[in-house]
């Protein structure tokens, strides 16, 4: 559909009238993405063929994007399998458009994470950009202040020459759009596999606060109230994006389709967060939804099938950008930066002159009515006459074939066990220094200062420490910390756990910070569902994500699934992106990644165990991905937590640095550099407990495992607290001064002065695309 | 002490400068860009931020606010005003301060800890500050760029109106390393940092600066300081 009409539609207006006097016109149903099936379901839910306007409202309403179709079936356990102990802490989950999560003291904070993967490899800076934007206003649709955002990235291979017009055009974005709504940008991921070569994957998540009373929900009661479409005017940006962009597989082939991508106009949002909230606070919103995906179609269908009546709607008063817009894609145009809000007749006139303050062009477009049906007239004559559930809920649900691949049997038995592994203490050291400066392992700094992490004055941690942090309430210092992680190689080699092993690490992580871990969001970025070894990487991964969520007591509360990440038959690793809300009663006594007191002493907390396959040692030095991952280990992983959690509270750690990707020599490596503090490290008491060697010591990525520095005055204290709870640790390690000649010395095998690991860690992503 | 705060649309940090005045012992007083009222504040900040999104030359609208005008008036008639990043771009695009601010040389926008050394310290926002006093505070800008002709760069430097200077590496292409500049009476200054943003422990500059992530204090305190004087 590149035209300025729809190919096939007629050109005069196809009133309901007229579609049931002509029902053999042939309408364009494959070209929007419809099913043969899918289309003669249409034709008998509405006892007729549908009017055009009403096959482009289905039609970007059924897309994969919109209806979950072949993925609903797996998600349910998200909700199956959280108990009521879990609920307790939810104010609103799954099916609104974020959850929220009750944090005590009568506040409540929402998250997000959404994928906007497909526009941003047509065009990078936009795509990320509304991508952003997008995220951003289902947060603020639930009634919240968006206080924070992260943003989850993955390219192709770091030296292959498109990646960087992607990276460069990405990191614009959401530094743009981030920067320019003042929100600050406090952390996220940045991988690079040749895997996301043709399918980067940008992800956004949105933390949002509000007070428990101001929770609003998206639906229209209330016969008379009105419909209110306010922001930006509606153009003819980003028409059929959904079906088109997030249903097909790329081909080269196929025709530009630039203009399907949706422009940002992030100052345009930042006045529409002002406005809505304080439209909240006059208490003039009695629903409201964001405009994104599918637009128009997507927000009156949603609020009128989550009310309790109907809706009437008035298509030509939607204020325009472009005149001549049909308006089949006026229903259909993502236009950025809109809401519509259902607004009682008597609080209209407060609710313009608010929107009047800040600029924002509001328009009543129609109003919920008695009936059940969803009504959309066109200069007064009747173009959409639908039960809104069937577009908005009642979408097509796919039970899509699965099947493990033959593959994985021959992919799980090449162990990365059987790799030449370094042995002297010159190899040793050599290995560090290649994995510190390893596309995946550098300094993410080229990145992350592009993004401000000050603004608000709120920011307690931000990257390059394990999670983010931001204060809540600036009374008390409640806040709350934020991780998302997902080790893809992991989930590659075996989807059920690569999904609780993203869970686990971002457990950890909040953890680490100090917070304790409550709910979960996640972006769940996958290949065609329509390839039975893809469908088995989902079915295990949701099945694998929901059983861990449950032995941790962390419901997942929302999230986001983007399907047909592959070129031809080559899919993306399985990348479940976990996202994980943790909350502190006082964000100042966050424990931050790197030490600086000399003196303090150094434990390692968990157990080794030899396990490299899937490994940043094995991808990094031998380019090997195969066998088992790490074993999960949630019970410890719970345990560990609370023990970081106690410990932070009373004062009984400095610094807390998590061990994962390139295991406990990444982890030294990064906690000296946090500060430029150096360390004095022993390994032999660790390796002689789990019987392994220092190789398998310092580059294992077994879990539930943290470095932390401990107060010398504290140490006792400590320890007896890890004993009593039966936590495993070992002291392996003193903080040196903060001097020129700083190192990370591993006692016996090698010595790095941190000049020279800086050298290492530091440059690559700044001379490869500065 | 009452410190009025400018909202303009796009303004982002102004909740950040009314924290930073509160802080600092002041009274923070919200003004809104459509009201020509000063509503008799002592001091005004014009915040950080994109207002009207930057679309346009940074601050060539909000220059044209209906609160620009008694503001442009009281300046000149001696009010202490502090425009910070956005803010002293809408200062240079009202002609209160000579110069303009571009696009950063590296054409990327930039969010570090930024050291500084303070060069004028008899103006209402730096009198706490020591002459050539090396200080750390968050920098975050894509249009941060000072330029202006030579002749005027001499003048700034002759009459010693050159209120803050980039010590280790210039972040955004500023000519000298200017990273603020005053009028002449020293009463209106425009500052490209955030000092706002360095007024509280753990929200502020990283440890690793060195410092206690506090430097930014004193442009407030240096008010209530001027003022109880005055």
């Amino acid at each position: 559909m590149t035209g300025r009409t729809m190919s096939g539609a007629t050109t005069h207006l196809d009133t309901v009238e007229h579609a049931g006097q002509s029902p053999d016109t042939i309408q364009p149903w494959a070209e929007l993405g419809l099913k043969a099936d899918e289309y003669q379901r249409i034709r008998a839910i509405l006892g007729r063929r549908p009017t055009s306007a009403e096959l482009a409202m289905y039609s970007v309403m059924w897309s994969e994007h919109c209806s979950y179709k072949s993925s609903k079936v797996h998600l349910r356990q998200f909700g199956d399998k959280t108990t009521e102990q879990m609920r307790s802490v939810l104010l609103a989950g799954i099916g609104e458009n974020a959850g929220v999560v009750d944090v005590g003291d009568g506040w409540a904070v929402t998250f997000k994470v959404e994928s906007h993967n497909h526009p941003s490899y047509i065009e990078p800076y936009q795509g990320a950009a509304t991508g952003v934007g997008g995220i951003v206003r289902d947060i603020l649709a639930m009634g919240a202040r968006p206080i924070a955002v992260m943003d989850q990235l993955r390219f192709g291979a770091i030296d292959h020459p498109d990646t960087a017009r992607v990276v460069h055009g990405v990191v614009a974005g959401v530094g743009g759009y981030g920067n320019c709504l003042g929100l600050p940008n406090i952390g996220g991921e940045l991988v690079f596999d040749p895997c996301y070569q043709g399918n980067p994957l940008v992800n956004a998540l949105c933390v949002g606060a509000l007070r428990h009373e101001d929770l609003h929900l998206a639906n229209a009661t209330g016969e008379g109230n009105l419909v209110v479409l306010f922001g930006a005017r509606t153009g003819g940006d980003g028409i059929g994006g959904v079906s088109v962009l997030a249903s097909e597989t790329f081909d080269e082939k196929g025709p530009s389709r630039r203009p399907a991508v949706q422009v940002g106009d992030p100052f345009a949002e930042k006045v529409l967060i002002e406005c809505c909230l304080e439209l909240f606070t006059a208490g003039v919103v009695e629903g409201i939804q964001d405009l994104g995906g599918a637009g128009l179609s997507c927000a009156t269908s949603e609020l009128a099938s989550a009310g309790d009546g109907g809706m009437a709607v008035r298509l030509e008063e939607v204020p325009l950008r472009d005149a001549t817009l049909r308006p089949e894609e006026i229903l259909m145009s993502e236009s950025q930066e809109r809401m519509m809000a259902i607004v009682r007749p008597d609080r209209i006139d407060e609710f313009m002159a608010i929107a009047r303050k800040w600029d924002v062009e509001a328009a009543v477009i129609g109003e919920v009515t008695a009936g059940e049906r969803l009504t959309i007239t066109w200069h007064d004559e009747l173009i959409v006459d639908v039960p809104p559930r069937t577009v908005a809920h009642e979408g097509p649900v796919y039970q899509r074939p699965f099947e493990r691949p033959g593959s994985q049997d021959a992919l799980q038995a090449d162990s990365a066990l059987a790799l030449p592994r370094p042995k002297t203490g010159d190899e040793l050291r050599e290995t560090v220094l290649r994995l510190a400066g390893s596309p995946n392992l550098a300094s993410k700094e080229w990145v992350t200062a592009q993004y401000d992490r000050y603004v608000m004055g709120n920011t307690a941690l931000a990257m390059p420490d394990d999670a983010g942090v931001v204060r809540v309430d600036e009374e008390s210092g409640l806040g709350v910390a934020v991780a998302t992680d997902c080790n893809a190689r992991f989930a590659k080699l075996d989807p059920y756990a690569g999904a609780q092993l993203a869970l686990s690490e971002a457990y950890r992580n909040v953890a680490t910070a100090g917070a304790t871990p409550l709910a979960v969001t996640d972006c769940l970025n996958f290949g065609s569902p329509e390839d039975p070894g893809v469908m088995w990487q989902f079915a295990e991964t949701t099945r694998g994500l929901a059983d861990a969520c449950q032995v941790l007591g962390t419901p997942v509360t929302g999230g986001n699934v983007s399907l047909y990440n592959s070129t031809g038959d080559d899919a993306i690793h399985p990348t479940p992106v976990v996202g994980v809300l943790g909350v502190m009663d006082d964000v100042t006594r966050r424990t931050p990644s790197g030490w600086r007191q000399p003196g303090q002493v150094i434990y390692l907390l968990g157990t080794t165990r030899e396990e490299l396959s899937g490994s940043e040692w094995a991808w990094v030095t031998h380019g090997h991905l195969g066998g088992v991952p790490p074993k999960v280990d949630l019970g410890a992983e719970r345990l560990l937590g609370q023990i970081l959690v106690n410990a932070s509270r009373d004062g009984l750690v400095d610094a807390a640095h998590d061990l994962s990707d390139g295991g406990l020599a990444q982890a030294l490596v990064e906690a000296c550099l946090r500060y430029d503090v150096g360390a004095r490290v022993w390994l032999d008491e660790v390796c002689e407990r789990d019987g392994i060697s220092p190789f398998t010591a310092l580059f294992s990525e077994s879990v539930a495992r943290v470095i932390v520095s401990v107060p010398r005055t504290e140490e006792v204290r400590f320890t007896d607290m890890c004993t009593a709870r039966g936590q495993v640790h070992a002291r392996i390690g003193v903080v040196d001064s903060p001097d020129e000649d700083a190192t990370l010395d591993v006692q016996g095998l090698f010595s790095i002065p941190l000049t020279e690991l800086r050298q290492a860690w530091e440059p690559l992503l700044r001379n490869t695309f500065s | 002490m009452r410190v009025g705060v400018v909202t303009f649309p796009g303004s982002l940090d102004d909740q950040d400068a009314a924290r930073a005045v509160r802080l600092a012992g002041g009274e923070a007083v919200s003004l809104w860009h459509g009201d020509c009222d000063l509503r008799g504040v002592d001091a005004v900040v014009l915040p950080g931020g994109f207002s009207y999104g930057d679309y346009l030359r940074c601050g060539a609208i909000s220059r044209f606010a209906p609160v620009m005008e008694p503001l442009i008036a009281a300046a000149k008639g001696g009010l202490s005003v502090l425009g910070i990043c956005n803010g002293f771009q809408v200062l240079c695009e009202a002609h209160l301060l000579p110069g303009a601010l571009i696009r950063n040389d590296h054409r990327m926008f930039v969010c570090r800890d930024q050291r500084l050394s303070i060069e004028r310290t008899d103006t209402p926002w730096t009198n706490q500050y020591q002459r050539g006093e090396e200080i750390v505070i968050p920098l975050k800008n894509g249009e941060g760029g000072y330029v202006a002709d030579d002749a005027t760069l001499d003048m700034l430097e002759g009459e010693g109106r050159v209120v803050a200077r980039y010590v280790g590496g210039n972040p955004n292409g500023s000519y000298r390393n200017i990273a603020g500049v005053s009028n002449e009476a020293g009463n209106v200054v425009g500052l490209m940092p955030h000092p706002e943003h360095a007024t509280e422990p753990f929200f502020g500059p990283d440890p690793r600066s060195g410092t206690t992530g506090l430097d930014g204090m004193r442009f407030f305190t240096s008010l209530l300081e001027k003022v109880a004087a005055a």
